[in-house]
């Protein structure tokens, strides 16, 4: 009885803990401690979880000794590995490494829902659902998030996509719902060995036929979903073990992840049904799009234009994380800070492949977060700035998205850098985006192109600043 | 070994129903800016599930069960401690300009 005390008080803390570390998370002055006071209470409930040894049931006493070596050995191999693979993994890399890592809470909790289903205790029906439902959605978000990685690591190329798909995956969830159904009903009888097992397959297997059609530009979104998924399978297990803090923990995690995945899904102007039932981001439709003449300019150029401007908006795409440029680009804006330039970045919601994740980008780069706004704070700025600096951006500053109804990426909300008074474009070459779709603005009056790789371009720029000398 | 009652069941709505709540109120006030350390930190605090993989495997009294729960509690404190070294190695890049930070306090 004391134990149990001890254990749920713990869960108790741990859950106010957890709470007030993502509180924290809404300033990024206090976000650092936030995260560790968060890390304090889970310290805090896994070591008061040990005390749940001199608890366990009279069947598992005689196994007590193999359950809490495995136990150690699991968490140790667990935390050693994990911590690892997230000290050494590269920023750009972070969006697959976080599905992972959510993949693998998805599957813990598919874990403890099959220990569940696999011990005959009597227990309810409305119990044996929850653990079942939990296993489903946990199952999901494990194989989603694999494939999730797979696609953002590079070594998923192009969406997998067959007639009649969408009555296929309809058809493998429809069957792990009726095994799951049968989990429930068979319970603890010789007869309901075959379709839990076979449940857990199917539910295992439609995570990946349901991740395997979306296109790589819808991504964000996706793993956001799981994210929200594990949440869930996580509260629901917490109904099933009796633990307040997994409930609450799980529960909140969920809504959060629900309201972050459709907060990115309308920055793109997507709906949830768009992303997970539509084919987008790998249309190959060589659209008639605008015609006519860009204009290039040398970079040296470019950078002396902006050099004697009074303002710069940057508008940094992922083109700019994949020449791993960031750092060249802070050091050409610290030269036009130094000289009385007043200078901005301006981040769509959607920049990088992630919510957030050019901000990441470019704080490893050491840009001070003041410097840096969001879409909505900033758009009304470019009407009255001298110049904007797009650099691998393409999708996110497009004109047409405002203008042409008939345009795929209609009504996506962008970055208004063709309201500025010069506009120069930094990419490789005259190749469409990630859409697939050309941009009008590229042919505009008052947008030069800079082509070159961001990293050679902005060399050049910041050995151009430095020869005109400066304050 | 737990016998759930209608009204335990009920308490676990509340439960629900009011950390639904709350993630959605906390979560709401994050700037976009924040966005993705938000997910990897929220990514750390599912990994409580770990707690219960724990319990589950203390439980366990068949070879399978073992097994499963090993893998369960493996998987739960990687997405623990990955899901907390992630986030706190991007935090600790978030940092304001140095100049204009006393500038502002002296106006003030």
């Amino acid at each position: 009885m004391f134990i149990e005390y001890i254990v749920g008080l713990s869960g108790l803390i741990a859950a106010g803990l957890f709470i007030y570390g993502l509180k924290a998370m809404s300033s990024p002055v206090t976000a650092v401690s936030g995260i560790v006071t968060a890390g304090y209470g889970m310290i805090f409930v896994i070591t008061a979880t040990f005390l749940n040894l001199f608890n366990v049931t009279e069947a598992a006493k005689p196994h007590l000794l193999v359950n809490l070596v495995l136990a150690v050995l699991a968490l140790v191999l667990g935390c050693a590995w994990a911590g690892w693979r997230g000290r050494t993994v590269q920023m750009t890399a972070m969006p697959q490494m976080v599905a992972i890592f959510n993949g693998m809470g998805g599957g813990s909790a598919a874990c403890l829902a099959a220990v569940e289903l696999l011990s005959d205790d009597p227990t309810s029906p409305l119990h044996l659902t929850i653990t079942v439902l939990g296993a489903l959605i946990g199952c999901i978000s494990l194989t989603g998030s694999i494939i999730a990685w797979a696609k953002l690591d590079g070594r998923m190329k192009k969406p997998v996509r067959f007639g009649g798909q969408r009555i296929f995956n309809a058809g493998v969830f429809l069957i792990a719902l009726v095994l799951g159904a049968l989990t429930v009903m068979q319970y603890a009888t010789p007869m309901g060995e075959l379709p839990r097992d076979l449940f857990f397959l199917a539910a295992l297997l439609f995570g990946v036929c349901m991740t395997l059609p979306i296109g790589g530009a819808d991504m964000p979104v996706v793993i956001s979903l799981y994210n929200a998924f594990t949440g869930l399978a996580v509260g629901l297990e917490g109904y099933v073990m009796n633990n307040p803090a997994l409930m609450i923990a799980g529960m909140v995690v969920g809504s959060a992840g629900t309201l972050l995945t459709v907060l990115m899904a309308k920055a793109m102007n997507r709906s949830l049904t768009n992303v997970l039932f539509s084919n987008f981001g790998d249309s190959t439709s060589s659209a008639k799009g605008p015609q006519g003449e860009m204009h290039s300019v040398d970079p040296a150029d470019a950078a002396t234009t902006m050099r004697y401007a009074s303002s710069v908006i940057i508008i940094p795409g992922y083109g700019l994380a994949v020449a791993q440029a960031q750092q060249k680009l802070y050091e050409f804006v610290k030269i036009l800070v130094a000289d009385g330039v007043d200078v901005k970045f301006a981040i769509h919601p959607v920049a990088g492949r992630m919510p957030g994740h050019m901000n990441v980008l470019l704080a490893e780069a050491g840009v001070p977060y003041d410097m840096i706004y969001d879409m909505d704070d900033i758009n009304d700025s470019f009407a009255t700035t001298d110049v904007a600096l797009v650099i691998g951006a393409n999708d996110v500053v497009n004109p047409e998205a405002l203008t042409d109804k008939s345009s795929p990426i209609y009504g996506m909300p962008i970055l208004n850098a063709y309201k500025a008074h010069q506009v120069f474009v930094i990419k490789r070459g005259t190749g469409v985006g990630y859409s697939g779709v050309q941009n009008p603005l590229f042919f505009q009056k008052n947008c030069t192109m800079v082509f070159g790789d961001a990293q050679a371009v902005l060399s050049k720029m910041v050995e151009a600043v430095k020869s005109l000398g400066g304050s | 070994m737990i016998t759930a009652t209608s009204m335990t069941f009920i308490i676990a709505l509340y439960i629900f129903m009011l950390a639904a709540f709350t993630g959605y109120v906390v979560i709401s006030r994050v700037p976009s800016i924040l966005h993705t350390p938000l997910m990897s930190g929220s990514n750390f605090i599912h990994g409580i599930v770990v707690v219960g993989a724990l319990d589950a495997l203390f439980n366990a009294t068949s070879i399978s069960g073992q097994i499963i729960g090993f893998i369960g509690v493996f998987l739960g404190a990687g997405n623990v401690m990955g899901g907390y070294v992630v986030t706190d190695r991007m935090l600790a890049m978030f940092r304001p300009s140095q100049k204009p930070v006393p500038a502002k306090k002296e106006q003030q």
